[in-house]
């Protein structure tokens, strides 16, 4: 049986249903795009002796601040080195002390911030007014001063970093504890006669892990910045360590020579825009939620 | 009769609402779900129409596309909706925003969210009337209190000064029908707005809604899953299924005799707490899942789970007419053929109706025996000096379990009832009292002490879909207690051993490597079912594990817990706030009420003889899907809300909604005192509500 109209309803047939490829697209175009910056960025970093017939650190004083050309292609810093070779050789440092310092800082700042949640009480006020205490400092401000403090070097800005980086995945970590700790299937565990070290890391951490992997990843393109900043006044990387912060520095007062200072400038951006288009992604494809727009 | 005419002229009234194989489809990554699938039916002005279907049939759907509510992926492809004559479907977005909530209201299902939590509860009824020009401001100040009162809001003058946040449920769900009701709308779309309250509170919002009805002449559409709602309140229904249609009838008739076999699945999978348990307490269900909406059978739909199935069902049928104003789609009926429903025993017909199984000795010693438990919830204090506030979730319950027989504990939301079987389970540590599990004090135990007996006690929770990790597979959930407490000596033994308690619990061994979200709420029940067997206890607690499952997978969930009690001889005690449920299976009942013990009696004793009031009230608030039994039956209405339990009434603590007390029930608490064997109460006035 089927019913006449006596309209059609065009209003609301619509007038052709995206295909699977298109919403794809739409969702995670800009994700792919970044993931592709990225994944460049690591394979220039490891391939970077096979990329270039230039040393970082060759000192040619004769070439000193050449334009960009078919020899150095992004030209020559002050000491005649040539800058792509240390675009190239930088990558592998900013990008190894951007994992290291998130990954190690994700991965304390959970455990502690985990167990702050799950524990309630006393432990739990101590873990987070601690936390309350770094956080409560201009992250950059206490790094600098850690970092000043300690002495010029990659392993001591680091550790600088660290000491700032671990309270938000804490406080993160905490707030999604706390969520899943009142779950059916906590209790269940709780009932099975499970002890409270493999109940939080067996049971609640996982469950709590997808918001710390979409910050960690919006993060590493943060981490890359401070290191950079840090470099930038001088107490990131000993020199003749190629580094975008400091190479930014070194070309701070050659306003004539552009390259110098530009170009590991855009080696920033790049990689910075790179993981945050990537860590949206992964937000979206976490969260649901985040999806509808 | 021509189906395809335009509406009928001013002979005959414009019905409130007409619908004409309205098609509502989901675009969704997997394919195209077509949710409502040529749904057609008439709303007479006036009328009241109930809409009855498990989830995924399609009901709330239907709803949403008639008030052009639906939202990406879905869209409404074809159809006709005529609202009073005029069509939605093409209706402007100015045009639908001056109808709904003016001459079309609807109300949702979850009163906690569909008031707007920053707006006084004055501003979101006021700006409702004014907004569609009917009332100046002054005008729907006033009106807006006469609703809350009309509502039965108690104290309508400060209620309208207050924020959702400052009501309960059942208060909130009231607002929102003053809402709905504000503008006199002629059709009002209530979507399973009692789903989510108590039975007592239920019963209430029922009646308004009939009140509302017979005085406001308001035309309504009452979708549920539960057919006594439906009972209560409609006089025509529709029954949904897989996006369809599947029968239309007078809510009287398709109760008694229903034409299509899933309304007569329905209807048996529901126990009636009118009926007495007789021998077998397994009820008839129907096998199987509903249809995956992606992937709809060719032929009937419910063909695959149809005890009724013959050749023809691989072809689609139509709704046709079976008997005058009765229509079904479904091919065994069309000639006329009845479904016979299960025979019910009536309860008055059976008194002291000899229990088939076997009940436990009296004699025999409790397994478990809870003496003055006591579990108190402290509350952050107001001020730095203020005396610190507790909520007395659990206060002085006593009562035995006996080996092998099911206690049923009921009681509303916040009676303390999940309280009491956490800390039975020691979940929390108990404030005082004693629990005696065979022997030993769980109560004083420490958690070194307690493991061991662990495995003796499991839990079944509540929702299906929080009580399984979902990041581990079915493997792993059943695998790790079985691990953990050295159950079994091989890798290879603890295998096989899943694949056993799959088998028991009616799941293939495939489902070892799949992950919770891939199995539906009955199915997950399952798991969480076989998880608690995996330790090989002989007690469990069931917290409410059947409410948030449709009908017909609860009756199967019932039949599963009866099998594997008498497979394992297990102990049950099943909490539950579905009076009519825990009747059915239970050998021994516990009415809490405000942490406190009102009744304990046997099963079979508590429709025929309740002692105290409370028990009662409750009995007499659960709808009977019977349209004549329902309408027949006398309501004893329970006034008011309960308590707050942060100030508990003295004395009796039901005495402020106990339309019997008197003066020494504000002094006294009454004590639990024996009546009959087996039969406790706490009541001054025990029997003496007539």
């Amino acid at each position: 049986m089927t019913v006449v109209l006596d309209h059609q309803p065009t209003a609301l047939v619509i007038a052709r249903v995206p295909t699977a490829a298109e919403r794809w697209r739409k969702r995670y175009g800009l994700a792919a795009f970044g993931a592709g910056i990225v994944l460049i960025w690591i394979l220039i970093a490891i391939a970077a002796p096979l990329l270039t017939p230039y040393k970082p650190d060759f000192v040619d004083v004769a070439n000193r601040l050449q334009p960009p050309s078919w020899a150095h292609w992004l030209g020559t810093d002050a000491l005649g080195r040539d800058v792509l070779t240390r675009l190239l050789f930088g990558a592998r440092v900013s990008l190894t002390t951007a994992f290291v310092v998130v990954v190690l800082g994700a991965a304390f700042g959970t455990l502690v911030g985990g167990i702050a949640a799950f524990a309630r009480g006393r432990v739990e006020g101590i873990i987070m007014r601690l936390n309350d205490l770094v956080l409560c400092f201009p992250p950059i401000i206490l790094a600098l001063a850690i970092a000043a403090a300690l002495g010029i070097g990659a392993l001591n800005t680091m550790i600088a970093m660290l000491v700032v980086w671990w309270p938000k995945f804490a406080r993160l970590a905490h707030s999604l504890v706390l969520v899943q700790r009142s779950q059916e299937y906590v209790e269940a565990a709780t009932v099975m006669g499970f002890g409270p070290g493999r109940i939080l890391l067996r049971h609640i951490i996982p469950n709590s892990v997808g918001p710390l992997i979409v910050l960690v990843t919006l993060d590493l393109g943060n981490a890359i910045m401070t290191f950079a900043g840090l470099s930038f006044l001088g107490l990131g990387v000993v020199p003749p360590t190629p580094e975008w912060g400091s190479m930014v520095a070194e070309g701070r007062e050659l306003v004539q020579q552009w390259w110098v200072a530009t170009f590991p400038g855009l080696a920033i951006l790049t990689v910075v825009l790179g993981f945050n288009f990537l860590g949206d992604g992964v937000r979206d494809w976490l969260d649901p939620k985040a999806r509808m727009r | 009769m021509n189906m395809h005419a335009t509406p009928p002229q001013a002979a005959v009234p414009t019905p409130a609402l007409e619908v004409k194989d309205l098609r509502t489809q989901f675009f969704t990554d997997e394919g195209v779900v077509r949710a409502v699938d040529g749904v057609s039916f008439t709303v007479g002005a006036g009328e009241t129409l109930g809409i009855v279907g498990e989830s995924g049939s399609g009901k709330s759907i239907t709803a949403l596309s008639l008030m052009r509510l639906l939202e990406e992926p879905s869209r409404i492809v074809g159809g006709e909706v005529r609202f009073q004559g005029r069509d939605m479907l093409r209706a402007t977005p100015e045009e639908l925003r001056n109808l709904r909530g003016d001459r079309l209201a609807m109300v949702f299902q979850d009163p906690m969210t569909s008031l707007n939590p920053v707006l006084k509860i004055a501003r979101q009824l006021v700006e409702t009337m004014v907004v569609h020009g009917r009332y100046t401001p002054q005008q729907a100040a006033k009106r807006a209190v006469s609703l809350l009162g009309r509502m039965g809001v108690s104290a309508p003058e400060r209620a309208i000064d207050s924020y959702p946040h400052q009501f309960s449920g059942g208060m909130r769900q009231r607002v929102m029908l003053a809402v709905g009701m504000s503008n006199e709308p002629a059709l009002l779309i209530a979507d399973e707005p009692t789903t989510a309250l108590d039975v007592t509170i239920q019963a209430q919002i029922l009646e308004l809604l009939r009140e509302l009805n017979r005085d406001f002449g308001t035309a309504i559409v009452l979708i549920s899953h539960d057919l006594g709602v439906i009972a209560r309140v409609c006089t025509r229904t529709i029954v949904m299924y897989g996006g369809e249609v599947v029968e239309e009838g007078p809510t009287d008739q398709l109760l008694a005799d229903p034409r299509h076999p899933y309304t007569w699945a329905l209807i048996n999978a529901v126990p009636r707490i009118d009926e007495a348990t007789s021998g077998d307490r397994r009820l008839t269900t129907i096998e199987g899942q509903p249809p995956d909406p992606l992937n709809q059978p060719t032929g009937c739909r419910f063909a695959p789970r149809c005890p009724f199935r013959i050749a023809k069902c691989d072809e689609h049928p139509e709704l046709e007419d079976v008997l005058p104003g009765r229509k079904a789609r479904c091919w065994v009926t069309q000639s006329g053929q009845k479904l016979e429903l299960r025979t019910r025993v009536a309860v008055s017909a059976a008194p002291q109706a000899p229990v088939a199984k076997e009940t436990p000795a009296t004699t025999e010693a409790p397994v478990l025996q809870v003496r003055g438990l006591v579990k108190r919830f402290a509350l952050p204090k107001r001020g730095f000096f203020d005396a610190p506030r507790f909520v007395h979730a659990v206060d002085h319950v006593d009562f035995d379990v006996r080996p092998g027989e099911t206690v049923g504990l009921v009681g509303e939301s916040g009676c303390g009832k999940s309280t009491l079987a956490r800390t039975i389970i020691r979940i929390h540590q108990p404030d005082a009292g004693e629990i005696l599990f065979d022997g030993h004090d769980l109560a004083k135990a420490s958690p070194r002490d307690i493991r061991p007996l662990r495995r003796r006690i499991q839990m079944v929770f509540q929702d299906p879909y929080a009580s399984l990790n979902p990041r581990m597979s079915v493997a792993d959930i059943l695998g790790e207690p079985i691990r953990f407490h050295r159950l079994t000596t091989s890798e290879a033994e603890t295998r096989e051993r899943i694949g056993e308690l799959l088998n028991t619990v009616g799941l293939g061994p495939k489902a070892a490597q799949r992950y919770p979200h891939e199995f539906s709420g009955g199915q997950r029940q399952r798991i969480s079912i076989a998880r608690a067997l995996a330790v090989k206890p002989d007690f469990i607690v069931a917290d409410e594990p059947i409410s948030a499952l449709d009908v017909n997978i609860q009756a199967q969930i019932i039949n599963l817990m009866l099998d594997l009690q008498d497979r394992f001889g297990l102990t049950y005690l099943f909490i539950a706030h579905d009076l009519a449920v825990v009747r059915h299976i239970s050998d021994r009942i516990v009415v809490l009420y405000l942490g406190k013990v009102m009744e304990i009696a046997p099963a079979a004793n508590i429709f025929d003889r309740p002692l105290h009031p409370y028990t009662r009230y409750l009995i007499s608030a659960v709808p009977i899907p019977d349209a004549v039994v329902e309408r027949g039956r006398s309501h004893v209405q329970l006034s008011g809300e309960p308590p707050s339990a942060v100030n508990p009434p003295s004395g009796c603590r039901f005495r402020t909604r106990c339309p019997i007390a008197k003066p020494v029930c504000a002094e006294t608490p009454p004590p639990v005192t024996q009546y009959a064997p087996d039969h406790f109460a706490a009541c001054h006035f025990a029997g003496q509500l007539s």
